[in-house]
């Protein structure tokens, strides 16, 4: 694979480590971003042998919706909770970035002994979708703000995403529809919620929803 | 700490090896190459403490001041030089020896150091391995002169350089050990004499190593080198109880380290053009170095200090970089 792919790869590895050891929500809402716009020019650079409109409507729609609406209600959610950075996650920042290090490497061998490496030009993109399929995990595990674990979600389906451009090739219109129809409902709900919540209890920590147990 | 010491001692074994490596490959280094190897170390000798001025100058060209004159740490260095020594008599030979074997060790490594596609004079198989080392034998005897004082004050200095000193160390590693694997050599003067392509997982090592460059010289986003008495800071509490001759000892052996890791990061940032004549080499090389020095007064002007407990995270992140660039090049 030609080295542009490799570099928006290596974009999408550090754009990972950078959201397990950042704690403040505006820059990740910018990271979030950033990373729309490398899948745009990932699905391109990767179907660029064989450009069809499809192809270019797809890149377009996940740019749009990952590039501009999803940073878009994140933002206003943030504005409307008051909340400007993650407290206390459950697994330090530090330590986060040196598991996704390790997760790098596990990758990374894994990337060159599956299967269907044979399929993709690159070990790097296996590896960089697994590990940001790790990354949105992480984030929706061990930090407190449900807006951090709303961003975990689309991180996760950013992953997968990368997964199914570089192995299937071309993947189904409809699914990818769907995935990205459900991440939008998942902003959606999450926005609702997070106002809910933080309309309720001054604040959007999901550790103390606990308290609603009757 | 008694690995710290016991890794000095490197330095004999590595002198064996040198000498069996020489006679391995004596073929290839000829009779002009030592002249420039000895030019260079004569160039860092001189010039290093203008790197300093070059950085303040650009400080103050920032600050909108005129700035102390380009050779202000020269003065520096002559006025400490005639001054006497003030010992406190609490103090023991630890303290006395702390900026010689600091002056020693940045002397040594000058030895290793390859600059504009020389190789060094004493350059052997390994040598990446004694940079590293003699760095960390330096920051050792600067602590312990630092503990010696039972200052309360030094004491914490001397811890803080321990701990961000401990999370630079594996990021310099890294980087190094990235340059030997794309190199496939473990001599600094082998692995800096090729010109390296820019990659993005070199310019991953470079921000890694540059940040590193900042730590390591005490430079503002970790330290402020122009601040004393200030509970911020790191590098300057621990040789506040140094005076006179020792006091130079110690601000040139800081301009030194300046130069030498300076030299990495342009080694590798400069792609050096086959069949250039070596003192166009040379003039690259320098204005590379006096490049990095702008690049450094920028960001030390643009910057603030970082909050102590930010430092070790920024640290993590030069790890991190450079431990992913090795892992780039690893598969």
């Amino acid at each position: 694979m030609n080295s542009l792919s490799d570099t928006a790869m290596i974009l999408m590895i550090l754009s990972d480590l950078a959201l397990l050891g950042m704690g403040v929500l505006g820059m990740h809402i910018r990271i979030i971003a950033v990373q729309g716009w490398v899948l745009g020019a990932f699905t391109l650079l990767v179907q660029h042998a064989h450009l069809t409109p499809r192809v270019a409507a797809i890149a377009l729609v996940s740019v749009a919706v990952k590039g501009a609406l999803y940073p878009y209600l994140l933002r206003r959610s943030v504005q409307e909770s008051e909340a400007v950075r993650e407290s206390k996650p459950y697994v330090g920042y530090n330590t986060s970035v040196t598991a996704g290090l390790v997760m790098v490497i596990i990758s990374l061998w894994l990337g060159v002994r599956l299967p269907f490496a044979a399929a993709v030009d690159t070990p790097l993109v296996v590896a960089s979708s697994l590990v940001t399929m790790f990354t949105g995990l992480a984030l929706a595990v061990t930090r407190r703000k449900a807006l951090t674990q709303c961003i975990g979600y689309i991180v996760f389906e950013n992953g997968i995403y990368i997964f199914g451009m570089a192995i299937v090739g071309e993947i189904p219109m409809l699914v990818e529809l769907g995935l990205l129809l459900d991440a939008f409902v998942a902003v959606l709900v999450m926005g609702v919620a997070i106002y809910r919540i933080n309309r309720q209890f001054d604040h959007m920590d999901a550790d103390e929803l606990r308290s609603l147990r009757g | 700490m008694e690995g710290t010491v016991g890794r000095g001692c490197a330095g004999p074994v590595g002198g064996r090896q040198r000498v069996s490596e020489r006679a391995v490959g004596g073929g290839k280094p000829g009779a002009a190459m030592r002249v420039e190897s000895v030019i260079n170390i004569a160039l860092a000798l001189t010039l290093a403490p203008l790197m300093q001025g070059v950085i303040n100058r650009v400080k103050a060209l920032f600050a909108g001041r005129t700035g102390q004159p380009l050779l202000q740490p020269y003065f520096d260095l002559s006025r400490l030089l005639r001054k006497s020594a003030v010992f406190s008599t609490t103090t023991s030979w630890v303290f006395r020896a702390g900026p010689m074997v600091g002056l020693g060790c940045v002397l040594v490594a000058l030895c290793v150091l390859p600059f504009a596609g020389v190789p060094s004079v004493f350059g052997f198989g390994a040598d990446l391995i004694l940079l590293v080392y003699l760095f960390a034998l330096m920051r050792f005897f600067t602590v312990a002169a630092a503990l010696d004082t039972g200052s309360a004050f030094e004491g914490m200095g001397a811890s803080r350089e321990v701990l961000f000193s401990a999370l630079s160390e594996p990021a310099l590693l890294l980087c190094l050990l990235y340059l030997a694997r794309t190199t496939g050599s473990l001599s600094l003067s082998d692995m800096l004499a090729q010109p390296s392509a820019i990659t993005p997982s070199l310019i991953l090592v470079l921000v890694a190593l540059g940040i590193v460059y900042l730590c390591e010289n005490a430079r503002i986003p970790f330290d402020d080198p122009n601040t004393h008495l200030e509970l911020t800071m790191i590098h300057e509490v621990m040789v506040l109880d140094h005076s006179g001759p020792d006091f130079a000892f110690i601000q040139y052996s800081a301009a030194l380290k300046l130069w030498i890791l300076g030299a990495l990061i342009v080694g590798m940032a400069v792609p050096i053009p086959p069949a250039l004549p070596w003192w166009l080499n040379h003039a690259l090389y320098l204005a590379g170095m006096f490049a990095l020095s702008v690049v450094v007064g920028m960001v030390e002007s643009t910057m603030a200090r970082l909050r102590l407990n930010r430092v070790p995270q920024l640290l993590v992140a030069a790890c991190a970089l450079s431990g992913l660039a090795f892992v780039l090049v690893l598969r």
